[in-house]
Formats: C-alpha cells, sequence, structure tokens
C-alpha cells in the first residue's frame, strides 16, 4: 500500500449526516491506481452515500478528498469528473429513450456554436469502444438492450474523459453470472492499464475473486481492512458484526400432492410483448420450487398473474385441483395463495398506514363488525406477529415507513404466513435485506413448507435460490428453459438464464459428454 | 439453443437446431459460427425478439374505434335522409389568377357510399385486420366522414363549398395552438407540465392589446398635427407595422413573466406543476378580466385598439394554383408559426441544449451526474416556452379583432395542450394536430355560411367534439417525457 498523501486518491474523515442520521462516520479510504479496491458492506452501511459524496453528487459534512496530494472540491459531479473520476451507477444513470451515443455524449457534447455534431459524438463512441474493447452499436437505442449491454455503456460513459478513478456500484445486481464474470475481466484489464477501481458490492465470492484492498463498512464506520485471501464466513462476520450462517439448514423435502398447477400459461405486457410464454410447470405440498432468471424475464408478470393482477392471454392456472385461472387478488387472497410482491414499498404495505394496519390489511374484514374495526383485536394480532417474526420497532402504532428494509420484508411475510395458506408465492423475498434479516426470512420460508404448504420462490439471487430450492425452475425471456434439481452447479444454471437448455449447458461446463454430438455424428454417417 | 429463442429469429435458428444434428463436424463447426452470430443478434434486441399478441388495452382501442365508426356511419346514413340535389366544390376562388374548375356530386348516393365505407373500416377493426391496414382504414373512415358530412351540408346549396378558403382558413386558425403546442412541448420535454398555456395567451392578449395600442397612439400623435391631410393618413398608416411589433413583443414578455412565475413556484418552490399551472390561469382569467373592465374598457381609442395584420403575398408563389391561395396568401404571423415549428425542432433535436433539456426531462437523476444542472435547464426551457406560448395570445389581437375582450382565448390554450399531447412532444406532429384543429373550425365557419340550418352554437362545439373524439379515441397510447410533471429534489 502507498503512504498516505503520495499518489492516488485520499479521503480523510469523511462525513455525511443525514438529519440525526451519520450515514458516514469519519471515513478514510485509499485508492492506488492499479489496484481494485473492495468496499464491502450491508445494504445501508453507507457505501453508496460515501461514494455519492465523492462523485460530488453529495455534499460532504466533514473530511477532505485528495488527488496525489491536492485537495479537491467537487461543487456538482462536473468537478469529479474533470478531475478524473467516473461512476457506474447502481441504477443505471442512461437515458432510456436516448441512442448510445446520446448517453455517451451528454454533458460534453462535440459540436461549434450550441450545435449538436452527432457525427462526431458516434466517432468518439466508436473509438472509445475500440480503445477498451467494449463493444457496442452507438446508433441502438438503450432502452432496446440488455442489461449487460446497457452495463457496457454505462462502463463507456464513466470511461470518456479517460478517468483514472474508476467506482463501479453495485454493478453486479442485475447480471448473469456470465455477465459478471465478463465484467470481472473488464475490471481486471482496466486494472492492469493503471486505473484505479473501487468496487462496491455485498457479495462475498465477487470480493474474494478479484480484490487487491478490502475495507468493511457497517453502520457508516470502517471497521476494518479484510484480506482477499479470508473466507467468505470470516467477511461476513466482519461485514455483519457476528457471525452468521450463510446458508439455510434444511431436510430433504417430502413434496406431497400438486397443490399448484402452471398449464401453458401465455400474458403479454401492455405493449403486446408476449412476456410470459407457454409456462408450465407444478409445485407440490411441502416443496420450495425456486424461479431464477435475470430480472426482466418475464417473473414479474408471472407472479402477477398468478394472483390475478394482470390478466392473462390464455392457459390455466389450478389451485388444489380448482381453476383459478380467472380469480382476482381478492378471490386468491381467500383460495389460500400467500403473496409476498418484489417491490414491498410499493406493493407490499401502505408505507404511511402504521405498522399494525399493515399487518392486518389483507383480512380486515375479519377485524370489522357491522363496518366497524375492532382496533383492539388489531393490535393484538399485531403484537403478536412483531413479536412472532422479530419485527424491530418500538410500537405497532408507528407508520410502516418507520422500519427498515430488512423489518418491512419481516412485516410483509409476517402477514402472509399468519393465515392458512396453500401456496406462499414471493418475489425477491430478501432483495435489499441485511445478510441477517436474510436468514431469518428463509428460515421462516423453509419453516412453512415443511408446515406441508406448496411454496414458489422468484428470485434472481442465486445464492438464495441454491439456497432454498427443492426444484429450480430457469426463465429466460419468458419461457422456462428448463427445470432443474437443486444441486445443479452455479455455471449450468448461469448458461440456461442466458437461454440454453439444460443438456446444452451441462455439456458446455463438461459436466455431461457432449452426447448430443456423438448420436449427431453418427447419424451423419448414417445418412 | 433452439426453444430459447423465438419470434422474429425463427428461421436461423431453426437452421441451426437441423443442421447441427445431421451435418458432420465440419458443418457443424459452420453453423456454430451462425448459432453465436444469430445469438448476438438476439441479444441485441430483447424487446425486438419477442413475440407479440394484443393486449387487453390494445384490444378494446381496437373494438372501440370500430364502434365508433359504426355509430359514424350510422350518422351518415341519418343525413342520407336529409341530404338534397347535388353538392358542388370549387377548387378556387373566383377572384384567384387561376380559377380552376368546380365539380358536383350527387348528395344523397355520395353520403350512402361514405356510410357503407365507414362500415367496411369498421368491419375490418372487428375482424383484427393487420396494423398497416388498420391505420388505412382509420384514415379512410376519417375521409369518408368528412367527404360524406360536406356533401349533405353543400347539397342543393346557393354557393359551391369553397375547398382553397376551407383550407387557407385552417392554417390560419391553427397559429395560436401551433404556438401553444410549442410552448408547452418545450417545457414539458424538460419535465415541467405546463396546463397555463391559457394564461400565458390571455395575458399575452391582453398586453398586446394595450401596448400594441399605446404604441401606434405614441406614432401617431404627430400626425394629427399635420395640416395635410393626405400626409396625416399616411402617417398614421405606417403605424401600423410598429404597433402590431410592439403588440407581438409585447405578448412575448408576458409570456415570459407567466412562465417565470410558472418555473420559480414549480422548478425553485416544488409546488405541484399541475396545481400551479391551474392556479395561473386562474389568476390570469380574473387579472385581465379585472383590467379590461376597470380600465381598457372604459377607454378603448388610448387602451385597447391595434391594427390588425393584412395577408402578405408571396410574390410568385402565390400564384401557384390551388397551392398559392393556401398556402401563400396569409398574415405574417402564420408564416411566423411555421417557421417556428422548424425552429424549435432544431432546438431540441439539432443543439446541445435541446439534448440537455430532454434529458433533464426524461432522467434528472442521470443528468445531474454527468453534470448538468437541472434547475436551470428546467429554468431555461420552460422561460423559452413561454416566449412561444405568449405570442399565441398575441394572434388574438393582431391576426383577429384587433382588440381585447374578456376571456378571448375562450380555451384554446386547453386545446393546445391537447394538441401537442396528441402530437407525441414533437413539434412537426403537434403542427399536423394544430391543423386538424383549425381544419374543424374553419369548417364550422363554412358551414354557418353554407346556412346547412345547424344552430351556430352546436356547429361552434364540434371542433371540441372532433378534439375529444381524436384524443381518447383515435390516437392512442402516447408516451410522456419519462420525468413530465415530477419536481427534482436534489
Amino acid at each position: 500500500m502507498a503512504p498516505e498523501g503520495v499518489g492516488g486518491l485520499t479521503l480523510r474523515g469523511m462525513t455525511k449526516r443525514f438529519g440525526s442520521l451519520v450515514a458516514n462516520d469519519s471515513i478514510d479510504l485509499d485508492i492506488i491506481p492499479g489496484r481494485i479496491h473492495c468496499l464491502l458492506g450491508e445494504n445501508g452501511a453507507g457505501k453508496s452515500t460515501l461514494m455519492n459524496v465523492l462523485y460530488g453528487l453529495l455534499p460532504a459534512d466533514e473530511g477532505t478528498v485528495s488527488i496525489d496530494g491536492e485537495v479537491q472540491h467537487f461543487r456538482d459531479s462536473r468537478d469529479a469528473i474533470d478531475a478524473g473520476i467516473g461512476m457506474v451507477h447502481q441504477h443505471f444513470m442512461l437515458i432510456n429513450v436516448f441512442t448510445v451515443a446520446e448517453n455517451i455524449v451528454l454533458g460534453r457534447e462535440p459540436g461549434k456554436f450550441g450545435y449538436l455534431d452527432m457525427a462526431s459524438a458516434r466517432k468518439s463512441v466508436r473509438v472509445l469502444s475500440e480503445r477498451y474493447h467494449l463493444e457496442v452499436n452507438p446508433d441502438a437505442v438503450v432502452g432496446d438492450l440488455p442489461v449487460g449491454v446497457q452495463q457496457r455503456v454505462e462502463i463507456l460513459k464513466a470511461l470518456t474523459n479517460d478517468a483514472k478513478y474508476l467506482i463501479f456500484d453495485e454493478p453486479t445486481a442485475v447480471l448473469t453470472p456470465q455477465e459478471t464474470d465478463e465484467l470481472m475481466g473488464i475490471m481486471r484489464a482496466l486494472r492492469d492499464e493503471g486505473h484505479a477501481i473501487v468496487f462496491i458490492t455485498h457479495k462475498l465470492h465477487e470480493v474474494r475473486e478479484v480484490a487487491d484492498d478490502i475495507t468493511v463498512i457497517r453502520r457508516g464506520k470502517v471497521v476494518g481492512k479484510a484480506e482477499p485471501g479470508m473466507s467468505e464466513a470470516q467477511l461476513a462476520e466482519m461485514m455483519v458484526g457476528r457471525s452468521v450462517s450463510l446458508t439455510v439448514a434444511k431436510d430433504v423435502a417430502t413434496p406431497g400432492a400438486t397443490v399448484l398447477s402452471v398449464k401453458n400459461l401465455r400474458v403479454s405486457d401492455p405493449s403486446g410483448a408476449v412476456v410470459v410464454n407457454d409456462v408450465s410447470f407444478d409445485v407440490a405440498a411441502g416443496e420450495i420450487v425456486c424461479v431464477a432468471g435475470v430480472q426482466g424475464n418475464g417473473q414479474t408478470e408471472l407472479a402477477s398473474s398468478l394472483l390475478g393482477l394482470i390478466p392473462i392471454l390464455s392457459g390455466k392456472i389450478e389451485l388444489d385441483g380448482k381453476d383459478i385461472t380467472k380469480n382476482n387478488p381478492h378471490d386468491s387472497i381467500y383460495a389460500g395463495i400467500g403473496y409476498v410482491p418484489e417491490d414491498r414499498q410499493r406493493d407490499g404495505m401502505v408505507t404511511s398506514f402504521t405498522i399494525a394496519e399493515n399487518l392486518v390489511l389483507d383480512r380486515i374484514d375479519d377485524y370489522a363488525k357491522f363496518g366497524r374495526i375492532d382496533l383492539r383485536g388489531v393490535v393484538g394480532k399485531a403484537d403478536a406477529l412483531t413479536e412472532e417474526f422479530d419485527i424491530r420497532t418500538p410500537s405497532t402504532a408507528l407508520p410502516g415507513s418507520s422500519l427498515s428494509g430488512g423489518n418491512q420484508q419481516k412485516l410483509v411475510l409476517a402477514r402472509e404466513l399468519s393465515r392458512p395458506l396453500k401456496l406462499l408465492l414471493a418475489s425477491q423475498p430478501t432483495r435489499g435485506v441485511d445478510v441477517g434479516a436474510i436468514e431469518f426470512l428463509h428460515n421462516r420460508i423453509v419453516a412453512e413448507r415443511d408446515k406441508g404448504t406448496a411454496v414458489l420462490i422468484i428470485s434472481t439471487e442465486l445464492d438464495e435460490v441454491e439456497n432454498l430450492a427443492d426444484r429450480i425452475a430457469v426463465m429466460y425471456r419468458g419461457q422456462v428453459v428448463g427445470i432443474v434439481p437443486p444441486d445443479t452447479g452455479r455455471d449450468v444454471i448461469g448458461l440456461m438464464m442466458a437461454g440454453m437448455t439444460y443438456e446444452d449447458a451441462q455439456v458446455s461446463c463438461g459436466v455431461r459428454p457432449a452426447a448430443a454430438n456423438v448420436a449427431a455424428i453418427d447419424e451423419g454417417q448414417e445418412a | 439453443m433452439s426453444p430459447i429463442i423465438d419470434g422474429k429469429f425463427p428461421k436461423s435458428t431453426d437452421v441451426v437446431d437441423e443442421l447441427l444434428p445431421v451435418s458432420g463436424p465440419v458443418e457443424a463447426a459452420g453453423s456454430e459460427v451462425e448459432a453465436s452470430a444469430a445469438a448476438a443478434a438476439a441479444v441485441e434486441s430483447v424487446s425486438a425478439s419477442l413475440e407479440h399478441a394484443e393486449s387487453a388495452e390494445d384490444r378494446s382501442h381496437r373494438l372501440s374505434v370500430a364502434t365508433l365508426m359504426l355509430l359514424v356511419s350510422a350518422l351518415l346514413f341519418f343525413m342520407a335522409t336529409k341530404a338534397r340535389g347535388t353538392a358542388v366544390f370549387a377548387l378556387s376562388d373566383e377572384s384567384d389568377s387561376v380559377v380552376l374548375p368546380r365539380f358536383s356530386v350527387p348528395a344523397v348516393p355520395t353520403v350512402i357510399v361514405c356510410a357503407v365505407i365507414c362500415i367496411i373500416a369498421a368491419a375490418g377493426l372487428f375482424l383484427k385486420a393487420p396494423p398497416k391496414v388498420r391505420v388505412a382504414l382509420n384514415v379512410l373512415a376519417g375521409l369518408a366522414l368528412l367527404v360524406g358530412f360536406l356533401s349533405w351540408a353543400a347539397g342543393d346549396r346557393a354557393f359551391p363549398f369553397y375547398i382553397t378558403a376551407q383550407l387557407n382558413g385552417s392554417l390560419a386558425l391553427a397559429v395560436p395552438l401551433i404556438f401553444g403546442a410549442l410552448g408547452g412541448l418545450i417545457g414539458e420535454r424538460s419535465g415541467v407540465v405546463n396546463v397555463a398555456v391559457e394564461a400565458q395567451f390571455l395575458s399575452g392578449a391582453f398586453a398586446a392589446a394595450l401596448v400594441g395600442t399605446m404604441v401606434k397612439n405614441a406614432i401617431q400623435a404627430p400626425c394629427k398635427l399635420m395640416a395635410d391631410a393626405m400626409a396625416a393618413s399616411e402617417c398614421m398608416a405606417d403605424a401600423a407595422p410598429w404597433a402590431i411589433s410592439a403588440a407581438m413583443a409585447a405578448s412575448m414578455v408576458m409570456g415570459l413573466l407567466m412562465a417565470a412565475l410558472l418555473a420559480l413556484f414549480t422548478v425553485k418552490y416544488l409546488v405541484d406543476q399541475v396545481v400551479m399551472g391551474v392556479v395561473m390561469n386562474l389568476f390570469a382569467t380574473g387579472l385581465t378580466g379585472y383590467l379590461y373592465q376597470q380600465f381598457v374598457n372604459s377607454d378603448r381609442e388610448t387602451y385597447n385598439f391595434v391594427p390588425t395584420m393584412s395577408r402578405i403575398s408571396v410574390p410568385g408563389l402565390s400564384e401557384i394554383p390551388f397551392i398559392g391561395p393556401i398556402l401563400f396568401q396569409q398574415k405574417p404571423l402564420t408564416y411566423i408559426a411555421f417557421g417556428c415549428v422548424v425552429l424549435v425542432w432544431f432546438l431540441l433535436f439539432r443543439t446541445k441544449w435541446g439534448l440537455r433539456v430532454r434529458s433533464v426531462g426524461e432522467h434528472p437523476e442521470a443528468a445531474e451526474t454527468v453534470g448538468i444542472n437541472v434547475r436551470a435547464t428546467r429554468w431555461q426551457a420552460v422561460l423559452v416556452g413561454g416566449l412561444f406560448a405568449g405570442l399565441g395570445g398575441s394572434y388574438f389581437i393582431v391576426m383577429a379583432t384587433g382588440q381585447f375582450v374578456r376571456d378571448i382565448s375562450s380555451g384554446l390554450g386547453f386545446v393546445a395542450i391537447a394538441t401537442f399531447i396528441m402530437g407525441r412532444w414533437r413539434p412537426g406532429l403537434s403542427l399536423l394536430m394544430a391543423l386538424f384543429f383549425g381544419f374543424v373550425s374553419q369548417l364550422t365557419i363554412q358551414m354557418q355560411s353554407l346556412n346547412t340550418g345547424l344552430d351556430g352554437a352546436f356547429l361552434s362545439m364540434l371542433p371540441y367534439v372532433a378534439t375529444v373524439v381524436a384524443v381518447a379515441g383515435l390516437v392512442g397510447r402516447v408516451v410522456a417525457p419519462a420525468a413530465d410533471g415530477t419536481n427534482y429534489v436534489k
């Protein structure tokens, strides 16, 4: 490590407060050219805030940023960009209706007298794309591109000024494992060219794979530096502050009768694109089926249509042998479906209602007599549920918005599990939830399975899928590519998430001999 | 790879799929290249390669348009029972340099044919005609309605229906809408909803009347002292261009001030944009009404008497038969309006500023990360829009009556909003929509002169009905700038 104040980007005593909340508490960080520096921490630990301060998007309350020993004062991100800092944002900062070239040159457009010279913009994008071996089509409209390519655009945008310091904020959240590998390759190549890279993540295996330096942040403070050689369990312990189990202890499933049966389901989005295309699968009592796949391959629409939130084009959905294809959400709830939506704040709760109200939101009729709500009954139920599900709050009379992400998720799950279920349908049950709460939520889901409930989990996190699933259905572009056993390798599932069939993926990963090809050659000879 | 790629790339994948099992290693290698190319092509455009089906929304839209067409045909059949004689159409005025022939059609059969065309078009929609055919059917039904209506109206009348006058008038009546739409869409492209176009019209018109009159009087003051009557009246006439220019400039300044008010409260103080716009409309109505009542109306000569524009024939071009009298015998403000459409298109789509304005209206956070000042950009866009919307207000003075009256814009500010929404926030398309409204407005004027027996008040309602039908039924789903209407809090 370089001595203080010599080379690179140094942060000293960075502090950022939001009201009484201290998001960053006197953080020191050294970012050195030619190295990948991992910033490891849970959701809400303050990693993104720190980087937004560094990038000039938020003003710091205290502390200094210096580059090569020179103190910097960034008023906005323009200043940071000019100082050689580039950022690849977690939520892509791309304008979907613009072309790739328009996105890349935005804010530093070529042309004289205010004229927008798109020809030279296109040219400079081509040059940049060749220089860094990141292939993009300058005229493609960004919204039409797959996320992996969108990220490439985002990286190129960050590199436009030959940025020396590159920040990658949770870049792998939206990628397939293969795309992640590719990204790691890009990051290494950039490092070897002399760029300094800050890599923000909470995925432990990624850290171990690429990091040269690791700084762990917890609750806004640096809790220490870690070595890339440390085990995932050690890293997790540093990150969370106590030892956590990263895997769920569960017995082998004992599936019973089929509970949910989906046959040839087709669903379109409002524009008419068939986003769920001829999907068929079953979920039995007492088993967990996970739907894996990259975000945006029809999982959201699949979940919504199963509950009856959006109309379907064709197909059949059965619950316990009864046709529920035409059910509305009210019917579905009373038929015994528990539903955890992927966006808990928008669809899972009314954040301005109290915690108690949110906990009985689905069955408020049961607490009403002649239209009057039995408040005492509601609060009693709510207190029992907050206790049982370890929802951490001083009072159930506080609004739902006062809870942290993990506790909000516990609230939604508590409500759904508080009535007898035939099927639990959960989308992204642990998105944006800290490691400790994940452990709890996973255990509750497994417990529900063991009670004999059929469980359907939709998740883009492979870790979660591997932990929970008794069977894994992989979705790609609206279709189920295959349903595979839970011990299927990550690389195989990864290829399936990019559209390969189970057999082909196994061949590609060397798990299975290329039987098809052998047969093909035989057949060819016979012909 | 076979079962996963669907929709538009079946051929290449099918080929790969079939080649792999039957071919030897050499061909297999070749087809692998093809396979990866196909995969790459598929990856490049996710949405394009998904199979398409008719969504519930599209279906209900299709069916409602078809039902509308059936209603139209019923209306036409009813008209056929009332139609008389022959309808005469004139392709030119008697006064035009080249007088073109007239043609006439028998009214009743024509109306019936048009009604049948509407039924056929409706049937096409009910039977799920392919999208391109549907567009043609929509246009066909629209034309049938127009021709049928005109044949009924012009049948057995004393005068022919003048097509040049109809189209020339359409252009002139579209002028305020063009300006209003341009003003509104620039602001909305930056993410600031502008429902205050009416306020900008009213205040712009008021300022135009007041300033135009005062400038005219100031210039004419010395004329009145002249002894020679000839020289005096020449001197008086010379004041007109100055007064008109001053009126236009004043309306632009007023539009700018109104825009500044909107920007101040929405961009700076984060008041809800629609609420602010509604309040501004009420404010402008009340203020101009009050000032008109208390001051302006009491002394019309001093405050409210502006000369109006006269037509300018473009030399040469206005001599072209048919087209000349329509396009090139207009008042200057009409030419300016058309020029402004090109100007705004250039500003938004060919300048750096335009790119930034659009970025701020789509994704302000993204704009901020590349160092664009979101608030400043929105301020600029709203102010520039104000210039155009204000200028639209001067139409009611310098191109119409020459004097301000209470509520002079009679809700056209709201029609201008409909115009740019139907025009999908694009200057060119908004121009077309403005022309559509201008066309229907002019049609009602022509109807009145044809003496069809329809009540005048009923006729003057028609342009608005046409707008409602167009917005609700025919235009379909439009996508606004993504951040339109949301205030930006850093």
